[in-house]
C-alpha cells in the first residue's frame, strides 16, 4: 500500500500511515470515505473487502482508477452480506489463515434493499465485518430517501412541499434490528470519534463471528453543510443525543457515551439546509423520538431509571 | 474406451444424479436455496454434508440472489462452487447472472426448468432458462438421469477452462426428468479425480497479490469487457467437444457434441428439440423410419454458445423443419426457433419452417402430439410468418 507523504491529523492516531484507499473520487468533505479509510487502516492490507452498487463502489472502482489497496470486489445492491459469506466460506474451504473479510455499504445498502441478506448472514454466524456507513440517503444516486433518512429531512424524493415537508418516518433502528438476531458484536461509532471507532473496528476484528458497525457518516452533498463541517455536524449528532455511541456484545447493549445534559436538538438541526424548512412539530417530533430512542436503550442496558 | 470398473450402479432421479455429479467435483463451496422441483438436489448434497462424507461449507441462504451472490463470492477466491435453482428462484437471482457471466466466475447451476407464474405453476416447461438466454451462461440441456451426472462434471472443466471462464447452467426438465428414477453408472470418486482437475485460476483475490474485480467500466472501457466475454463463450464450444472426448476417453460414455442428429443424414423433414422431449421423439422417428419415411431429430445439447455451424452442417439441406419447445417470446414465436431460423436464412436452401410450442406448465407431449407435428413438416405448403407458429394441442386453431 502507498503511504501519504503529508501528515494529516489522522497520522496522530494509532495508526498505520499505509493508505489502502487512496485515489478515489469522493466529494470534498466526504464522511463515508473516510470510514472506509480509517476502518481498513485498522485491518490491513490482508483484507477482503466488499462493496455493492453505492458511493463508496462509484468512487473507487472505476477501471482503469482503482483505488482498493487490498483485494476488493464490488456485489450485487442486495448481496453485500451473501458475497461476504460466500468469500468467508471459501477462505475457510481453501484453509486461509489471518485474514479479514469487510464490507462497506450505504443506509439504503443496508436496511433497505441489503438486509435480507445482511439478515441471513448473522443468521449463519458468518465470519466478517458488515460495515454500514451511514450518509442518510441514497447519495450516489442524486439524495434519494432511503429506510434510515431521519424524519424531515429533505431529500430528492422526499422533497420540502407544501403538504409533505421532507421524509414522514424515523430512521430504522438498524443497529436494534441486527442486535436482535443475537450477533456476535455490533457497535455504532461516527467519523468524528476515531478513537472510539477504531476501538470497535478492532474489537470487531477479534470477534470469531459476525460483526456490524454502523458509523454515522454525514455527506456535506446530501445535507448541505460545508464540506469542512463533516467532523462538526457529527459530533453535535452525538451531542445532542440524535446520535447514540454504542455496543451489542455477548447479548448485552451498553450504551459508551451519555451526554449529562443533550444540546438542542436545534444545534444540529439548524447546521443543515435539508433540516431548513424543518417546523417546529417536526423538530419536537424528532426530540421526543430521541428520548424515546434513549430510555428504550436505557432499559435494554438495565441502566435505566425505574418506572 | 478405458471405462471406470469401480463406477457403482444406482437408482437414481434426474436431480440425486446432479447431485452425485456436485459431490463428485468436489466444491468448496455449495449455497442454495429450496424450490420445487431442484429440492432433492440440494437435500442430498445437505446429506452427504452432514454425515461428513462431503467436505464441501454447505451456506443455508435466504434466497436464490444470495445463493448466487455466495458463490460469485466464493469463486472470486478460486473456490468451486455450485448452486441449483428454478423457474421463479432463477428470475429472482436474474441480476447476478449477468454478474456472475460478467465477472467470468465459472460457477456451475443446474435449473430445474419450470413454468413462470402467472398463473402460478410447479410444473415443467422452458421459459426459465430461455428467459434468460442472453445472461451469458452456457446453457446445456440434458436429456437423461446419466447425462445428468455426466455433465455435471463436464460442467466444470468447461466453465473452469482459462479460454472460456464462464458460468454453465446445467436445465433438466421439471418432474419429467428431475423426479424421474433410472438406473445410472456413479463414477468412483478416483475415476472423477483424474479426469477433473482442481480449479485454478489466475482470475481471483489473493492474499499475495491482491487485486480489485467486478469493478466499474465506462463507455471507454466496457465494450471491449463484453467482447471478451462474448469470444470465450464462444471458444466454449469447442472446449465443451474436447471435454465431452476427454470424458468419454475416462469413462466410455459420449453423449454427444453441442447438437446430437439422430439419422439426420438423409433426412428431408427434421424436428429439432431439445431437453427430455428427445426420447419421445426419437422413438417417433424410428416408428415412421420403419414405414419408409424420411425422418430424423437434431438434439440442440449447447444452446448457448449456440452451435450454428453444427445445426448447419447436419440439417442445412433437409426440405423441412420444425422446432419443438417448451416456451414462446410472448408476441413473436418461440427462442429456439427463433435461433434456428436464424441459422438457417444465411445459407443457400432454405427449408420450410415450423415452429410447434408445446408442454406448457407441464402438460404431457405424447407420441400423437410429435406424429402430427412429423405431418405438418411433411406437407408440402410452405408457410410464413406467424402461421408458422403452432401451439400444440390447442383447441379451435392450432396457428398462432
Amino acid at each position: 500500500m502507498p503511504s501519504s507523504t503529508a501528515k494529516s491529523p489522522v497520522a496522530k492516531l494509532p495508526l498505520s500511515e499505509d493508505e489502502p484507499f487512496l485515489g478515489h473520487k469522493a466529494c470534498a468533505g466526504c464522511g463515508g470515505s473516510l470510514a472506509v479509510r480509517l476502518v481498513l487502516k485498522v485491518l490491513g492490507e490482508r483484507t477482503f473487502v466488499v462493496l455493492p452498487a453505492g458511493c463508496m463502489s462509484a468512487v473507487g472502482f472505476i477501471y482503469p482508477q482503482l483505488a482498493f489497496g487490498c483485494n476488493a470486489i464490488i456485489s450485487t445492491f442486495a448481496g453485500t452480506a451473501s458475497m461476504m459469506s460466500g468469500v468467508a466460506a471459501a477462505a475457510r474451504a481453501l484453509g486461509l489463515r489471518d485474514y479479514h473479510v469487510v464490507g462497506f455499504a450505504g443506509d439504503g445498502g443496508t436496511a433497505d434493499i441489503g438486509l435480507q441478506a445482511l439478515s441471513g448472514a448473522i443468521d449463519r454466524g458468518d465470519h466478517f465485518i458488515y460495515v454500514c456507513y451511514d450518509n442518510e440517503a441514497y447519495m450516489n444516486t442524486g439524495v434519494q430517501k432511503s429506510g434510515l433518512t431521519p424524519l424531515g429531512a429533505r431529500t430528492t424524493t422526499s422533497p420540502a412541499g407544501r403538504v409533505l415537508a421532507g421524509a414522514r418516518s424515523h430512521k430504522k433502528q438498524i443497529f436494534e434490528i441486527v442486535a436482535a438476531h443475537g450477533i456476535d458484536y455490533a457497535a455504532t461509532a461516527t467519523v468524528a470519534h476515531p478513537y472510539d471507532l477504531i476501538r470497535k473496528v478492532e474489537k470487531a476484528r477479534d470477534t470469531a463471528g459476525t460483526s456490524f458497525l454502523h458509523i454515522l457518516a454525514p455527506c456535506p452533498t446530501g445535507w448541505g453543510v460545508e464540506t469542512s463541517e463533516t467532523l462538526d455536524v457529527a459530533r453535535a449528532a452525538v451531542d445532542t443525543g440524535l446520535w447514540i455511541l454504542a455496543e451489542f456484545e455477548a447479548g448485552r447493549f451498553r450504551i459508551n457515551k451519555t451526554p449529562r445534559r443533550f444540546k438542542p436538538v436545534s444545534d444540529y438541526l439548524g447546521q443543515q439546509k435539508r433540516f431548513a424548512h424543518l417546523g417546529s412539530a417536526d423538530a419536537f417530533a424528532i426530540e421526543k423520538e430521541r428520548d424515546t430512542r434513549w430510555k428504550r436503550l436505557q432499559r435494554l442496558c438495565g441502566t435505566a431509571a425505574s418506572g | 474406451m478405458t471405462g471406470d470398473p469401480a463406477a457403482q450402479p444406482k437408482f437414481l432421479s434426474g436431480n440425486e444424479a446432479v447431485a452425485w455429479g456436485a459431490r463428485l467435483a468436489r466444491p468448496h463451496v455449495i449455497a442454495a436455496y429450496p424450490i420445487t422441483p431442484q429440492t432433492t438436489v440440494i437435500e442430498r448434497l445437505a446429506d452427504w454434508v452432514a454425515e461428513g462424507s462431503l467436505a464441501s461449507e454447505f451456506l443455508h441462504v435466504e434466497s436464490e440472489h444470495s445463493a448466487l451472490s455466495a458463490c460469485m463470492g466464493a469463486s472470486a477466491l478460486g473456490a468451486r462452487t455450485f448452486t441449483a435453482t428454478s423457474s421463479q428462484g432463477l428470475l429472482y437471482m436474474a441480476e447476478c447472472l449477468t454478474y456472475a457471466s460478467g465477472g467470468r466466475f465459472p460457477i456451475v447451476m443446474m435449473n430445474a426448468n419450470r413454468a413462470l407464474a402467472l398463473p402460478w405453476n410447479i410444473y415443467g416447461d422452458q421459459q426459465d432458462s430461455l428467459a434468460l438466454v442472453s445472461s451469458g451462461w452456457i446453457q446445456l440441456y440434458i436429456e437423461d438421469a446419466q447425462e445428468a451426472l455426466d455433465l455435471t462434471l463436464q460442467a466444470f472443466a468447461i466453465a473452469e477452462h482459462p479460454e472460456v471462464l464462464t458460468p454453465v447452467m446445467l436445465n433438466l426438465d421439471g418432474f419429467v426428468l428431475t423426479h424421474t428414477y433410472e438406473p445410472v453408472a456413479v463414477p468412483s470418486q478416483e475415476a472423477v479425480d483424474a479426469f477433473l482437475a482442481p480449479f485454478e485460476t489466475p482470475n481471483k483475490m489473493s492474499l499475495t497479490h491482491p487485486v480489485n474485480m467486478g469493478f466499474t467500466a465506462g463507455p471507454a472501457h466496457y465494450t471491449e469487457f463484453k467482447v471478451q466475454q462474448h469470444r470465450a463463450m464462444k471458444n466454449a464450444l469447442k472446449v465443451a467437444a474436447d471435454v465431452g472426448r476427454d470424458f468419454a476417453r475416462h469413462f466410455g460414455r459420449d453423449h454427444g457434441g453441442a447438437v446430437v442428429p439422430y439419422l439426420c443424414e438423409d433426412a428431408e423433414v427434421v424436428l429439432v428439440t431439445l431437453g427430455s422431449v428427445a426420447g419421445t421423439v426419437r422413438e417417433v422417428v424410428d416408428e415412421l423410419r420403419s414405414r419408409g419415411q424420411a425422418v430424423g431429430m437434431l438434439k440442440l445439447r449447447i444452446l448457448r454458445p449456440f452451435p450454428e455451424r453444427h445445426l448447419l452442417q447436419a440439417i442445412g439441406r433437409c426440405k423441412s423443419v420444425g422446432v419443438l419447445e417448451k416456451d414462446v417470446s410472448f408476441g413473436y414465436q418461440g427462442a429456439v426457433f427463433s435461433d434456428v431460423a436464424a441459422a438457417l436464412s444465411g445459407q443457400g436452401s432454405k427449408p420450410m419452417l415450423r415452429n410447434f410450442v408445446a408442454g406448457l406448465g407441464g402438460r404431457d407431449i405424447s407420441r400423437d402430439d410429435v406424429r402430427a407435428m412429423f405431418a405438418m413438416l411433411q406437407s408440402a405448403c410452405d408457410q410464413t410468418g406467424e402461421s408458422r407458429l403452432h401451439f400444440v394441442g390447442v383447441e379451435e386453431s392450432t396457428h398462432a
